[in-house]
């Protein structure tokens, strides 16, 4: 009996306190203390955070950029690129500020259901290949050609790959060539799938760190280089339509140009901030320096893109006219 | 003579078992030695592989399904009106909550309660429900919050936590109740609950965005799907444990059935619902960091970002600040069940109680004003120095940790990898399909007899038809590892803890820690000391699933009889005879069930594995939520991981059943 009792009296403080804070939360708004400078013209941009730091760094200097000089309210939301691509038809994402390719994702958006725009490119230049660390390179040069690999690849041997030399692929989010590449150059390794961009990173730093061998799949601009340079082994280059049969690849990965993608609506809407991203455009250095910032110094994105930003007045002032 | 008498037919009792028992082991011996000379013998022949890039007729239409779903959702009427109505629903539920405790809003600088209003209403209602102990840890727990630097972030997540928490309950304990006095509903609906318990995260993430857009309400489903599961189970049965015989007696007063569920079986149910409550919260927990895929605000997005420049130090912060919140509201609600339990407070204090409760009260509404008013109340003073000093050290420690110990732990990997996983994986991925399949039938048939002989066939042939079977031996082979290492940890340090109250009460912690820090948290450090190895996978499940099986294993050494453990110590067994004779054969049960639980966590973790270095299903999963081409690849994975789960489960369920009858049986 006395349980139930109490339980209710507990309610009923709670429905007190509730009715309370609501008393007080109309008197609370009208405090002028507490009332924040609304933002004007610009209105609302919503960007969607892909999760690797080269984004990140686009994201966060066009983002302060919005902020200070359109006086744009940011919304940031973190995102993989499948469900960021999504946002366009659902209304929810205004822009993807570094696209790689996604070709299948540009058909289903751009062409079929016409939501989406390319909003051209933005400056920085995707490299995907092959690399080894660095320890690796300078002992042994001529390991940067893959017709040598093969006389290296038992010094690649681990737990994970058998008798052949391991070959680390990281996020299953890039298409790779691996598998049918090194069938097809006839190269005795085994890909093993480490399953992130962590992991193969780690696996780079340690390999690196301990002076022991390893190959793998990775890509730049990429804050990692800076921390370790690793280096690009060299593939059959790559011609028009030489990757067009998956199973029969037989040549390096093409350069990538990144773009940037942005929602029709959005587009038309005449926000100012349309045009500014439009108008985003840096190299792989500038990039890099951002991702820098955040990755090794680890600043906030807003101390990082204020540096940056302070640094380079006369590109910024060009995005903005 | 009567003493004689008394004990002749026990004996034969015990004989006929260990009879029974030897009879088993000779099946079971059998089925081992049949599979391993056919597995040898056929080695090679018809073991199903599939290249990582091609794909079987069955994924391929999976991914039409999914395609088809994606293209019709905006066109069908019915679906979008109710789908609407839901988001909108639950979008309005978490954006309310987070107003009050964590999010500015337009013309606010605080939350409409300030954080010392929060930490004031949260020592109230600790303090109603269960003890001023607990209420006074659980509010240095929530200023701790603070002085990380992540207040907001954490308030979000609880505020989704507690979203989750409550529609879970909303859905779930009812449905309990049903099924606990329905057993043809409960049998409809065990399959779908495996299947949502089991089902990687992963798999569903892209469809419930579909649905329901990126935002709270998409956060709250994945989290409901998760969390509604253990809420309807322990409340189902809470319900059965109450004897029939009480029922029937208040309906033979002449109360309706109606009443005698309200006034008989609820009452006697309410400790085991509020445990219910209890891992429902821990079950929403655990989804924090998998939402943050999808945006869902608070901690999980801390730990995120941080893994993008392998920030461990911020990882480790956040991943902390979760485990505080977990620690609060998993200590709070168990001291509320044991309060339940414990029942009735003398009269004396009544009267005392209620002042004082009144007074906390009064207290609390006055703060919840301050906190509104005054803006050190209002938003946490400091600039979280406590939080990046700790991230700060946590790094050093972490690197130095790695630099001198990297030598050993490689040495670890490269034993466990060499001598037991790559055997054991060889063993399964070589052998045909057919042969592993009808271990896996022999299994069925010793342990639980034709019907489960036949699940475990379904299964098996459910696996073959999802064209992964080659997959799902990588899979089952590194499960097995973690399972073997998870109970034997279960085993000694269960042992130990459920002996010893001071250890008990110093790993504890621990356990909690391990149970609820997310993974992406150690698995830096982890790929760091391990390299990325399915050792790694290995180790990351042993440390989530490993507290299961040793807090179950405690408690069921806990649970041996005090007469039989007086008995031993008087006819002179040392420690060692004790634990070896007495408590770990007396605890059997308990064992059994900690080898259940104990899978059942690995398999959990298959996916996180999959980030890891692991391969198998728990990569293709990653990679159908990476790949739009791989979606039906990835959809089949998930499915081959629940039926595989399922087989483990009934298999290992059904031997602790019968270890369970044994024991009775001997016991009598």
């Amino acid at each position: 009996m006395f349980k139930s009792h109490r339980a209710r009296r507990v309610t009923t403080y709670l429905l007190l306190a509730g009715a309370v804070t609501f008393a007080s939360s109309a008197a609370g708004s009208a405090q002028a203390a507490y009332s924040k400078a609304s933002t004007a013209k610009c209105g609302t941009v919503t960007l969607a955070d892909n999760a690797w730091i080269g984004y990140e760094a686009n994201l966060a200097v066009v983002s302060y950029v919005l902020k200070h000089n359109l006086g744009c309210k940011v919304v940031v939301k973190n995102i993989s690129e499948e469900i960021s691509w999504q946002g366009f038809s659902s209304g929810q994402v205004d822009v993807i500020l570094e696209n790689w390719g996604h070709d299948d994702l540009a058909k289903k958006y751009i062409k079929t259901q016409k939501v989406a725009v390319d909003l051209g490119l933005t400056g920085n230049k995707g490299i995907i290949g092959w690399y080894v660390v660095p320890w690796m390179a300078h002992k042994y040069p001529d390991i940067l050609n893959y017709k040598n690999l093969n006389k290296y690849a038992s010094m690649f041997k681990t737990s994970e790959s058998g008798s052949k030399g391991a070959f680390l692929d990281g996020d299953p989010s890039y298409v790779t060539n691996d598998e049918a590449l090194i069938k097809n150059l006839k190269l005795n390794f085994k890909v093993v799938y480490t399953g992130s961009e962590a992991a193969l990173i780690t696996s780079f730093r340690n390999a690196e760190a301990q002076k022991k061998p390893m190959i793998g799949y990775f890509y730049e601009p990429q804050w990692f280089l800076a921390q370790v340079p690793l280096k690009h082994v060299m593939l059959p280059p790559y011609t028009v339509g030489c990757d067009t049969v998956a199973a029969k690849v037989a040549c390096d990965y093409p350069p990538y140009a990144l773009n940037k993608i942005a929602r029709v609506k959005f587009m038309n809407s005449g926000s100012p901030a349309a045009k500014m991203i439009k108008n985003f455009k840096w190299t792989n250095a500038d990039q890099n320096s951002v991702a820098k910032s955040l990755a090794v110094d680890r600043m906030t994105d807003e101390a990082a893109a204020k540096k940056w930003v302070i640094a380079h007045p006369a590109q910024v002032k060009a995005w903005l006219a | 003579m009567s003493t004689q008498l008394l004990n002749r037919p026990s004996e034969g009792k015990a004989a006929l078992l260990e009879k029974k028992r030897s009879k088993l082991n000779v099946y079971l011996g059998l089925l081992a030695f049949g599979f391993l000379a056919f597995a040898i013998f056929l080695r090679g022949k018809a073991t199903l592989p599939l290249d990582r890039s091609s794909l079987t007729p069955f994924q391929v239409w999976l991914d039409n399904v999914s395609a088809w779903i994606d293209t019709n959702r905006e066109s069908n009427p019915i679906f979008t009106s109710f789908i609407n109505v839901i988001r909108g629903f639950m979008n309005g539920f978490v954006t309310f909550l987070q107003n009050m405790i964590s999010q500015t809003g337009d013309t606010r600088t605080i939350p409409q309660i300030g954080w010392l209003g929060v930490v004031a209403i949260l020592g109230f209602v600790i303090y109603s429900i269960s003890s001023i102990r607990i209420a006074i840890f659980s509010v240095a727990g929530f200023i701790s919050l603070g002085l990380l630097g992540l207040w907001q972030e954490s308030m979000d997540t609880l505020a989704l936590t507690l979203a989750a928490v409550t529609l879970s309950l909303l859905i779930g304990i009812p449905l309990g109740i049903y099924a606990g006095l329905n057993p043809r509903f409960e049998r409809l609906i065990t399959p779908a609950l495996d299947f949502a318990q089991v089902m990687p995260t992963f798999v569903y993430l892209t469809p419930v965005t579909l649905f329901f857009l990126i935002g709270p309400a998409s956060a709250t489903i994945v989290t409901l799907i998760y969390a509604v599961p253990p809420a309807l189970r322990i409340t189902s049965v809470a319900i059965k444990q109450v004897p029939w015989s009480s029922v029937e007696a208040a309906v033979s007063m002449g109360s309706t059935r109606f009443q005698a569920l309200r006034k008989v079986q609820l009452p006697q149910a309410k400790r085991t619902i509020v445990v219910g409550i209890n891992q429902t919260i821990m079950a929403a927990l655990s989804m924090v960091t998998i939402a943050a895929l999808i945006d869902a605000p608070g901690l999980g997005q801390v730990v995120i970002r941080a893994l993008e420049s392998l920030d461990v130090g911020r990882a480790f912060q956040a991943g902390l600040a979760i485990v505080i919140l977990a620690v609060v509201l998993d200590r709070s609600t168990t001291a509320a069940a044991s309060k339940v339990d414990a029942g009735n407070v003398p009269v004396v204090s009544r009267s005392s109680h209620r002042a004082t409760l009144a007074a906390v009260a009064v207290l609390t509404l006055a703060t919840v004003f301050i906190s509104r008013s005054v803006a050190w109340a209002g938003t946490f003073p400091g600039s979280g120095t406590f939080g990046s000093n700790i991230a700060k050290y946590v790094d050093i420690y972490v690197n130095w940790f790695q630099l001198h110990f990297v030598a050993i732990t490689n040495a670890i990997t490269n034993v466990v990898s060499y001598g037991l996983i790559n055997p054991v994986q060889t063993l399964l991925t070589q052998s045909p399909w057919f042969i592993t399949g009808l271990a896996f039938v022999g299994l069925g048939a010793i342990f639980g007899g034709k019907r489960l002989a036949g699940i475990s066939l379904f299964c098996v042939l459910a696996i073959v038809g999802t064209g992964l079977w080659s997959d799902t031996m990588v899979t089952l082979a590194s499960t097995l590892v973690a399972s073997v290492i998870t109970v034997a940890l279960g085993v000694v340090v269960g042992t130990w803890i459920g002996r010893s109250k001071r250890a008990d009460r110093w790993i504890r912690p621990v356990l909690d820690a391990g149970q609820v820090l997310p993974a992406f948290v150690y698995l830096v450090p982890f790929l760091g000391l391990f390299g990325a190895t399915r050792f790694t996978s290995i180790m990351a499940a042993v440390v989530y699933a490993a507290p299961a099986s040793i807090k179950l294993m405690a408690d069921g050494i806990r649970g041996v009889p005090e007469t039989i453990i007086e008995a031993a110590a008087a006819a002179g067994s040392s420690s060692w005879q004790m634990i070896t004779k007495v408590q770990i054969p007396s605890a059997r049960r308990a064992l059994a069930l900690a080898t259940n639980q104990g899978i059942i966590y690995v398999l959990a973790m298959i996916v996180v594995g999959g980030l890891v270095g692991a391969g198998g299903l728990g990569y293709l999963v990653v990679a159908g939520f990476a790949q739009e081409n791989l979606k039906g690849k990835g959809l089949a994975a998930g499915l081959a991981i629940v039926l595989l789960g399922i087989m483990l489960d009934r298999i290992t369920q059904a031997a602790a059943q019968r270890n369970s009858k044994e024991y009775v049986e001997t016991s009598h």
